[in-house]
């Protein structure tokens, strides 16, 4: 006899479960980072440079190379990002061409990381001769996250109600007035969120700075965006696997410090969200 | 004089033929009710007044729409003129999700050379006055419009759209969302309105249109099957069909 009462539970327990089974890595990896890095992080940890073959000291300019590699990436790929998103999302017909770009991105999105590395190392390096630099690598970046942007941004743009377009049209504004006025600032929130995750992936990834603009080591600040520059998540690799001896709560010590940074930035992004969801009427 | 004239007017969304043949004159300072069943094309021969058609993919007109002599389809025709000058209501109140202030200056901002803070108050009060909404709002301009109640949203659209000064007003069921009360209320504004603007108003209303309008056309299929004044529509229709859509044969 068939029990529906019966096989409902069962599914509801392996549904259940399967999302259970989610939780638990990364409880796992936050746990377990936090246990073993906790013990490093102290003031001289967070400003120091590296001493002693980075067996030692701090890992300030691996801080200082993240930040500015994230800013350089995102100085450009948000304004062409949400350039490329308002031409899509307000200005383009459906044609063959807007179908392929929208294709595009959504490959873009799809490039392993470290292809994003060979082609910096190939367009920003060697063709532009920027050499190994913040330059290059803040570009390689750039390219990686531009789908987030862009995909986040349209979907940002789009969600503003169609009504208000027409209503600002109806009263006489352009259609650029109307997008300068009503629908971008009703779609801030949305292109901030997408923004910020963007800024995280690209603090965490290795491959694409690893040809681009990481320094093995480099005990000092970089001077311009054509220097070489230190940067944590390639600092991580290289004292977990380059470099023998490396005390365990350092390279955990690291790890906590990057996961804090992406983590931080990813809970900005959800209270923007949260705020806006909690004002919005429509 | 015809504030608004249609001539052998078509409009095709794509392959589907919305307006047929429509020839019309809507007066000055008279109120022009369109009544007619869904889709008769009633909604589009109102937006074709002030060119919202514009916005749709694949939209066809031929014809001829005159306004004030001028034709809106000409090749000399200034859009954001038209859109001044003949402005929309809305089925849904709309307010932007801004002040009531910012709502009503939308149009100054957009439209001004310089922006100067007493003209912006002066167009509230004048535009919130002109809707009767001035002595509940005037101590609120600051809250968000998106709190007003529906018939306070409708009405400061209203205002909004008449802090642009236009001289016609095109209403697309106005008062679909309200309840009877607000909608006696509204309907009291249109006929102040009238004393300075030229409104038309669509509605699947009769008694609506029957009660607050001085012309009535009646559309069926894209066709304006009959034009006049509304005691005589309603009383006299001349046309089979326009007697059976009134009297309830259909709609």
């Amino acid at each position: 006899m068939r029990n529906p009462h019966r096989t409902q539970n069962i599914a509801f327990f392996f549904l259940f479960l399967a999302t259970l089974l989610i939780v638990v890595p990364v409880g796992m990896i936050v746990v377990i980072i936090i246990q073993k890095g906790l013990p490093a992080i102290n003031w001289q940890f967070l400003t120091d440079i590296p001493r002693q073959g980075m067996r030692a000291g701090g890992i300030f300019p691996a801080i200082v190379g993240t930040l500015y590699l994230v800013t350089g990436a995102i100085v450009f790929a948000l304004p062409i990002g949400l350039l490329a998103a308002i031409y899509l999302s307000e200005y383009s017909k459906d044609n063959i061409l807007n179908r392929l770009i929208k294709l595009a991105i959504v490959n873009l999105a799809g490039v392993p990381s470290v292809v994003y590395g060979l082609f910096g190392l190939a367009l920003f390096v060697i063709f532009f001769k920027f050499g190994a630099s913040i330059l290059a690598g803040s570009l390689t970046l750039g390219i990686m996250i531009l789908p987030i942007i862009i995909t986040s941004s349209r979907e940002a743009l789009e969600s503003v109600p169609q009504s208000f377009r027409e209503v600002s049209l109806s009263l006489g504004a352009s259609k650029w007035q109307t997008i300068r006025h009503i629908v971008l600032p009703n779609a801030i929130p949305g292109i901030l969120t997408g923004t910020i995750l963007g800024l995280g992936r690209a603090a965490g990834e290795t491959a694409p700075i690893l040809f681009t603009v990481a320094a093995f080591y480099l005990p000092q600040l970089p001077k311009s965006v054509f220097d070489q520059a230190m940067a944590l998540p390639y600092h991580l690799y290289v004292i977990s696997t380059q470099v023998p001896n490396v005390d365990e709560k350092i390279r955990y010590g690291t790890a906590l410090v990057l996961l804090t940074l992406v983590l931080f930035m990813n809970l900005v992004a959800i209270i923007i969200r949260y705020k806006f969801r909690k004002k919005k009427k429509w | 004089m015809a504030k608004i004239k249609t001539d052998k007017l078509n409009l095709w969304y794509g392959p589907f033929h919305a307006l047929k043949d429509v020839d019309s004159s809507f007066g000055a300072n008279r109120i022009t009710a369109i009544i007619g069943p869904s889709g008769c094309g009633k909604s589009t021969l109102l937006r074709v007044f002030n060119r919202m058609n514009d916005l749709i993919e694949g939209v066809r007109t031929a014809g001829k729409v005159l306004v004030d002599g001028e034709d809106i389809f000409g090749p000399g025709a200034d859009l954001v003129k038209l859109r001044k000058k003949v402005g929309m209501v809305f089925q849904r109140p709309n307010p932007f999700p801004l002040s009531v202030y910012e709502n009503i200056v939308f149009g100054e901002r957009i439209h001004a050379d310089s922006i100067k803070r007493d003209t912006l108050d002066e167009i509230v009060e004048r535009s919130l006055k002109s809707v009767l909404l001035w002595d509940e709002l005037k101590d609120r301009l600051n809250e968000p419009a998106l709190r007003l109640t529906l018939e306070q949203k409708q009405r400061l659209c209203i205002a909004r759209l008449i802090a642009v000064k236009p001289e016609v007003l095109l209403m697309d069921e106005p008062c679909s969302t309200l309840d009877p009360q607000a909608t006696a209320r509204i309907e009291e504004l249109m006929r102040e309105l009238k004393n300075n603007y030229t409104i038309i108003i669509v509605t699947h209303n009769m008694q609506q249109a029957a009660r607050v309008s001085d012309d009535t056309g009646f559309m069926l299929l894209g066709e304006l099957i009959e034009f006049g004044r509304t005691e005589d529509i309603f009383t006299a229709p001349k046309d089979r069909r326009t007697e059976d859509y009134i009297t309830g044969r259909y709609g």
